[in-house]
């Protein structure tokens, strides 16, 4: 599983890093920061769907 | 305060008005029966305005990809702006328009930034635990009574943006006759001068630059940073304190005291909400989106037309997140309550460029408030439903809200 993630689209909501502050920090100016690169490990792939379906912005995708 | 007496409303479709009373106490079935029967609501009060409430619209029109809306007027209101003209506005940022807006936002993103926020919530905790102290002291002389709105929720904003702000903590009551003022009574009115919010912060505001510090408050941050290699203008510093005391205070009341009425009406809810604590960031969020408390409004920038709807520039566009929030078409069982809620996008905090500032202070404001509250009282109940007095205008809630501990 992939995740992908829009810095662009991204308007720091931070749904992301509350719900999986495994996979997504917060910058100083509160826009997320993805701390994996693209490969979500199998035990975060809940928490990475929690953070799509969270997203106010559609900010964050996965791909299997 | 003396309101005007508003005309009833004829038809929420053709006359709507957001500041009717009876729109603060039905507003949900007001968007529900608008989203399917006529999506882009009209009204010929306050000049002219719009209310979409399909989610797809509000979001397009918060993104305003074709520069049809202009922030420069956030508040409906049928008093003239003579504050900074676009793209600056009177509030920045909330009144400015791009480019400008995001140069004056990136001002304050770091001072609202999560993990900068995170460290003022033992200071939130102590203070609704003195609020409730006090609370159930008065209870305990009243049969078990007090006011969850009045003597709870309206307080714990109020005192943590004077902290943050550098204003006088006893000035609450000031605060609240602004927000009285500019937000709740959107009508004609005489403020005199020495009572404006122009005049309170002016004087604030100087004696801040007579005495500045280095690791200071939000007014220190504003009058050291710069912006284009100058310092901010009196009015934009003046505004932006303005925005910041304004828009965290009834909003944040409002969606705690929306939470207390629901828990106070549900408790197997209250009981879920206490005894598991694994599921309160998903009921937060849940409470936010069911009760979103903030309908920001546009300016049409250029004649357009929206589903078919002729938008001509100047007129109102009301932005009701919570009715977007409230679409099937975005949400599943959108008008069910759902406290351990999985999939949830909702726009509480608006979308786009303009996403409140202050979310994360105001998540951590709700989250404080209602865990001190379930550990303090374990029991609770509404006095008499009638009794509860909502808000009318561009903020929803509840503004009176007596409530008898059980337990």
């Amino acid at each position: 599983m992939k995740i992908k993630y829009s810095r662009e689209l991204c308007q720091g909501h931070n749904r992301c890093y509350m719900l999986a502050p495994e996979l997504f920090d917060v910058d100083d100016e509160g826009y997320a920061v993805l701390l994996v690169d693209g490969e979500v490990p199998a035990e975060l792939h809940e928490k990475a769907q929690l953070c799509v379906d969270n997203c106010p912005e559609y900010a964050i995708e996965l791909t299997e | 305060m003396e309101d005007l007496v508003k005309e009833p409303v004829a038809d929420w479709a053709t006359d709507f008005d957001h500041s009717h009373p009876d729109y603060g106490a039905n507003a949900p079935a007001i968007w529900d029966e608008l989203r399917t029967t006529c999506p882009v609501a009209h009204s010929e009060r306050f000049g002219g305005m719009w209310l979409p409430t399909r989610h797809d619209d509000i979001a397009a029109i918060a993104a305003n990809d074709d520069g049809n809306y202009t922030s420069q007027r956030v508040v409906v209101s049928a008093v003239e702006d003579e504050s900074m003209p676009a793209p600056i506005g009177g509030a920045p940022p909330i009144t400015s328009d791009p480019p400008f807006h995001a140069d004056a936002r990136r001002l304050l993103l770091a001072p609202f930034a999560p993990k900068v926020i995170n460290e003022i919530t033992p200071f939130a905790r102590q203070f609704c635990n003195d609020l409730l102290d006090d609370a159930l002291a008065k209870a305990q002389a009243n049969d078990g009574v007090f006011d969850a709105a009045v003597d709870y929720a309206q307080s714990i904003p109020v005192r943590v943006i004077a902290k943050m702000l550098g204003l006088p903590p006893e000035d609450g009551d000031i605060f609240r006759r602004f927000i009285h003022q500019i937000v709740e009574n959107p009508v004609d009115h005489d403020v005199a001068d020495e009572d404006s919010i122009e005049v309170y912060l002016d004087a604030q505001i100087d004696k801040h630059k007579a005495d500045p510090k280095p690791e200071g408050d939000l007014i220190d941050h504003l009058l050291r940073v710069e912006l284009y290699g100058e310092k901010l203008s009196d009015e934009h510093v003046r505004g932006t304190v303005i925005l910041l005391l304004i828009a965290g205070i009834d909003t944040t009341w409002s969606a705690i005291g929306s939470s207390l009425w629901h828990l106070a009406q549900n408790p197997d809810d209250l009981k879920r909400y206490r005894d598991e604590p694994e599921i309160r960031p998903f009921a937060q969020e849940e409470f936010l989106r069911f009760y979103a408390p903030v309908t920001m409004a546009r300016l049409v920038a250029q004649d357009h037309e929206l589903r078919g709807c002729p938008m001509k520039q100047g007129d109102w566009v009301l932005l009701p997140f919570p009715a977007a929030n409230r679409d099937p078409e975005a949400f599943d069982d959108a008008d069910t309550f759902i406290i351990d809620r999985q999939k949830n996008r909702h726009g509480a905090f608006g979308l786009g460029i303009h996403r409140c500032l202050g979310s994360n202070l105001a998540r951590m404001e709700l989250a404080v408030a209602l865990d001190v509250f379930v550990e303090r009282i374990d029991e609770f109940e509404l006095v008499d439903p009638e009794a509860v007095r909502f808000s009318t205008g561009q903020i929803r809630g509840p503004r009176e809200l007596p409530i008898r501990v059980t337990r």
